[in-house]
C-alpha cells in the first residue's frame, strides 16, 4: 500500500510540498467540547467532551482507519478536520504547513486538499439537483467555468463507474444506495483533493455493494495518489482497507498502530473487547456473551483516571486515579504500537504491568487468551 | 487493496433501470399534476376568475357605479340585470366583475410580498440559527400572539383606509406564518449533509443559500403561500366590511357583502352573491395548493 506513492505520481510534484517523509496531515492536541446550556439565562452547565486532546498523523498515501463504538467522537473528529465545526484547541498541519494560521495554508487551501465522503448517502446529495450539478458545484465555487465544471463532473461520474450520459441528469432519489455513494465519492474528488476522509462511507450499504465501493476506493487511491482517513465501526472493513488503525474511546485515542499489530495483538482491553465482538465465519466460534457490557459512560462526566475502567475486566485502583498516557503519538514511528493502558506501561502500578527491568514483551497477553 | 473480482465495479450499470425520459424537477411536478383533474379544473377556474376581473371594463354590461333608484334590489334575471341589482340599483354582475379586481389584488399581491419578505427572514433565521434565529422568530411570535383578524384590524385602523394601506396591512399580517414555515423548512435542510458538503467545498454562505437551501425550501413555502391567498381575500373582505379597506362606492366583494347585509331579508340571494364569489375563489385556491403540495412532493 505505502509504496504506491513512489511509483505513481500523476499529480504535479509541486503539490507535494513537504516530501514523502512529511506526513500528509498532523493533528496536534485537538479538542472539541460541546457546551450544554440550560436554565433561564442559557448558562453553560456542562460540557460534552466529544474530542478530548487527540493527536495523530497520517502519512502520505496510507489509509488510517479510525474505529470505536457509536458516540465515541469519530464523526466529530472528521468534521473538526474538515473545519465544518470550529475546534476549541489544537493545530492541524497539512503537508508541513499549519492550517488557518498566518504563516500556513488558508482555509480554502485545506478545503481543496481535504474532502469528505459522508455516511448518509441520501442526505448528502441535494434532492433537487441532478447529480451532475451536485458534482460540478464544488469546482464552480472554486472558480471553474460552468462548462469545464460540467465536463469534469461527467468525467468523474465515468471514473466512479456511472455512465455520465445515463446518470448525469438523474436525481438522487432515482439512484440506489451504492450509486449515490459513488456520486458522493465523485463529488468529493471534484476538487482534486489529496486526503479523503471517509466517514462511515460504506456502512450504510449492503455487503455486495460495499465490496464494490471498497474496490472503487482502492482503485481511485492508486490512480489519484490519495491518502485516506477511513472512519468505520465495521472492524472487518477497517482491517481490509487500513494500513494503520486508531482506536477511539470516549473522545480519546486508546490505541494506535499498524493494522496487523492491532488485530493480532491488541494491547488495550477496549480494543480486545471490540475485536472479540467481530462475527466469526465459523458457527462453532460464535460469541455468546457480549464482550462489552453496558453503554459507554456519559461523555459529559467521563470517569476519572482511565475512561475505560468502568467496563474494564482488569481495572485496579490505579486505573481509577491515574489517566494512562498513550505516549507521544506524533513523534512515534508509524510502525510503533501505542496503547493508553496501565497494563502496558512499565512501572504504572498496575499488577499486570510489565516489570520495569524486563524489556521483552509482557506475558500478560498470553495469560489472557 | 486486494481481490474482489475486478469486473464487480461495473455491476451497477447492468442493474440500472432502463434509461427513462430525463426531465427536470418541474417536469416531474407537471407530470404528476397532469392527471390530477381536481387541481387542474381549479386552476382553470382561477384563470377564468382572474381573466374576468382583468377584463371587467370590457366585459361588464353596465357601469358598476351607476345607481338607479327605480331598480333597487331587483331579483336575479330581472330584465337586463342578469344577476339583479343591489340596494342602490347598481347592476350586480358588473359590480361583481369589478369587485373581483380589487379582491384578487388583495388576495395575490400581499401574499407575494409576504412570501418574499417572510421567506427571506425565515431562511436567514433557519440557516444561521442561534441568536439571529432568536431575534427574528421571537419578533414573529409577537405578531403571532394576536389573532390575525384582530391584528389586521389594529394595523388597518391605525394606518387608515385605502388600497395601499390595506395591502400593507395584509402583508404584515401574512409575514409571520410564512416566516415560520420557511424557518422550519430551512433548519431541516440546514442539518442535512449536503449543506456541509457544500461548505466543505469552500462555498460562501450566499452561494449555499441560493444553490442548495432555497431550492429545497421553495416548495413548502410556495404551497403554504397559496393557501394564504384565500385567507388574504377573506381578510381583505373583512377589512372592507368594517370600513377599513376600500371606500364605497368602489366595488369590492367584502364591501358589497357589508352593504348588502341590510337587505338580506329582502333579497337573500342577491345579498349572498359576493359571499359566493369569495367562497368559490378561496376554495379554488385551497384545492390548487393542496394539489401542488402533492405534486411537489419528491420521492413520489
Amino acid at each position: 500500500m505505502t509504496d504506491v506513492i513512489e511509483t505513481t505520481t500523476p499529480t504535479p510534484a509541486s503539490r507535494d510540498r513537504g516530501g514523502p517523509a512529511q506526513p500528509m496531515l498532523i493533528v496536534e492536541n485537538i479538542k472539541k467540547y460541546f457546551p450544554i446550556r440550560a436554565g433561564l439565562l442559557n448558562r453553560k452547565v456542562a460540557e460534552v467532551k466529544a474530542v478530548d486532546d487527540i493527536s495523530f498523523y497520517v502519512l502520505k498515501g496510507e489509509t488510517l482507519g479510525i474505529v470505536g463504538e457509536s458516540g465515541c467522537g469519530k464523526s466529530t473528529l472528521a468534521r473538526l478536520l474538515m473545519y465544518l465545526i470550529e475546534k476549541d484547541e489544537g493545530h492541524l498541519v497539512l503537508d508541513g504547513d499549519p492550517v488557518g494560521e498566518k504563516a500556513g495554508v488558508p482555509l480554502d487551501g485545506l478545503r481543496r486538499s481535504l474532502q469528505m465522503v459522508f455516511q448518509d448517502s441520501y442526505s448528502s446529495l441535494n434532492p433537487r439537483l441532478p447529480i451532475e450539478s451536485s458534482i460540478a458545484y464544488g469546482p464552480k465555487v472554486q472558480g471553474a467555468s460552468a462548462k469545464s465544471a460540467k465536463e469534469q463532473a461527467r468525467a468523474l461520474l465515468e471514473k466512479v463507474g456511472l455512465k455520465a450520459d445515463r446518470f448525469g441528469q438523474r436525481y438522487p432519489h432515482e439512484l440506489s444506495g451504492g450509486q449515490k455513494q459513488r456520486v458522493n465519492i465523485a463529488r468529493a474528488l471534484a476538487l482534486d483533493p489529496r486526503l479523503l476522509i471517509l466517514d462511515e462511507a460504506v456502512s450504510a450499504l449492503d455487503k455486495s455493494v460495499e465490496a464494490q465501493v471498497l474496490n472503487l476506493l482502492g482503485d481511485l487511491k492508486e490512480q489519484l495518489n490519495l491518502t485516506y482517513i477511513f472512519i468505520s465501526h465495521d472492524l472487518h472493513v477497517v482491517k481490509y482497507i487500513s494500513d494503520r488503525v486508531l482506536v477511539m474511546y470516549l473522545g480519546q485515542v486508546v490505541e494506535i498502530g499498524p493494522v496487523d499489530k492491532i488485530y493480532e495483538d491488541p494491547k488495550h482491553p477496549y480494543t480486545q473487547a471490540l475485536l472479540a465482538c467481530r462475527l466469526s465465519m465459523d458457527p462453532d466460534e460464535r460469541v455468546d456473551a457480549a464482550p462489552l457490557a453496558g453503554d459507554p459512560p456519559n461523555p459529559v462526566n467521563p470517569p476519572s483516571g482511565c475512561r475505560f475502567h468502568t467496563r474494564c475486566p482488569h481495572a485496579e485502583d490505579v486505573c481509577m486515579s491515574k489517566m494512562p498516557a498513550l505516549g507521544d503519538a506524533l513523534r512515534s514511528d508509524p510502525s510503533e504500537h501505542l496503547a493508553a493502558c496501565h497494563m502496558v506501561h512499565a512501572g504504572s502500578g498496575h499488577s499486570k504491568a510489565p516489570n520495569p527491568e524486563v524489556t521483552t514483551l509482557p506475558l500478560w497477553q498470553g495469560e489472557m487468551r | 487493496m486486494t481481490d474482489i473480482p475486478a469486473g464487480s465495479l461495473h455491476i451497477d450499470k447492468a442493474q440500472a433501470a432502463p434509461a427513462s425520459k430525463v426531465r427536470g424537477y418541474w417536469g416531474s411536478v407537471w407530470n404528476r399534476l397532469r392527471y390530477d383533474y381536481v387541481t387542474l379544473s381549479c386552476m382553470a377556474l382561477i384563470a377564468v376568475i382572474v381573466l374576468l376581473a382583468v377584463f371587467a371594463p370590457w366585459i361588464a354590461p353596465m357601469d358598476p357605479d351607476k345607481s338607479s333608484m327605480a331598480n333597487r334590489l331587483r331579483p336575479i334575471g330581472y330584465k337586463k340585470f342578469l344577476l339583479g341589482t343591489d340596494e342602490q340599483g347598481r347592476d350586480m354582475l358588473s359590480r361583481l366583475l369589478w369587485g373581483g379586481r380589487n379582491s384578487l389584488l388583495m388576495g395575490i399581491v400581499p401574499v407575494i410580498f409576504a412570501t418574499t419578505i417572510g421567506g427571506a427572514f425565515g431562511v436567514v433565521a433557519g440557516y444561521y440559527g442561534g441568536k439571529v434565529n432568536m431575534v427574528i422568530m421571537r419578533t414573529m411570535d409577537v405578531f403571532f400572539a394576536f389573532p390575525s383578524v384582530l391584528l389586521a384590524v389594529a394595523i388597518a385602523g391605525s394606518l387608515g383606509g385605502g388600497i395601499f394601506n390595506q395591502m400593507l396591512t395584509l402583508t404584515v399580517v401574512l409575514i409571520p406564518p410564512i416566516c415560520r414555515v420557511a424557518e422550519t423548512a430551512t433548519s431541516q435542510v440546514r442539518s442535512l449533509d449536503f449543506v456541509d458538503a457544500a461548505r466543505a467545498s469552500g462555498a460562501s454562505t450566499i452561494s449555499i443559500l441560493f444553490s442548495h437551501v432555497l431550492i429545497n425550501v421553495l416548495s413548502p413555502v410556495l404551497v403554504y403561500s397559496s393557501t394564504l391567498v384565500s385567507i388574504s381575500i377573506i381578510l381583505a373582505a373583512g377589512l372592507s366590511f368594517l370600513g377599513l379597506g376600500v371606500a364605497p362606492p368602489t366595488a369590492d366583494w367584502g364591501l358589497m357583502l357589508s352593504t348588502l347585509r341590510q337587505s338580506i331579508y329582502v333579497q337573500p340571494l342577491i345579498a349572498a352573491l359576493p359571499g359566493v364569489a369569495i367562497l368559490i375563489t378561496s376554495i379554488a385556491f385551497n384545492l390548487v395548493s393542496d394539489g401542488l403540495r402533492q405534486a411537489m412532493d419528491v420521492k413520489a
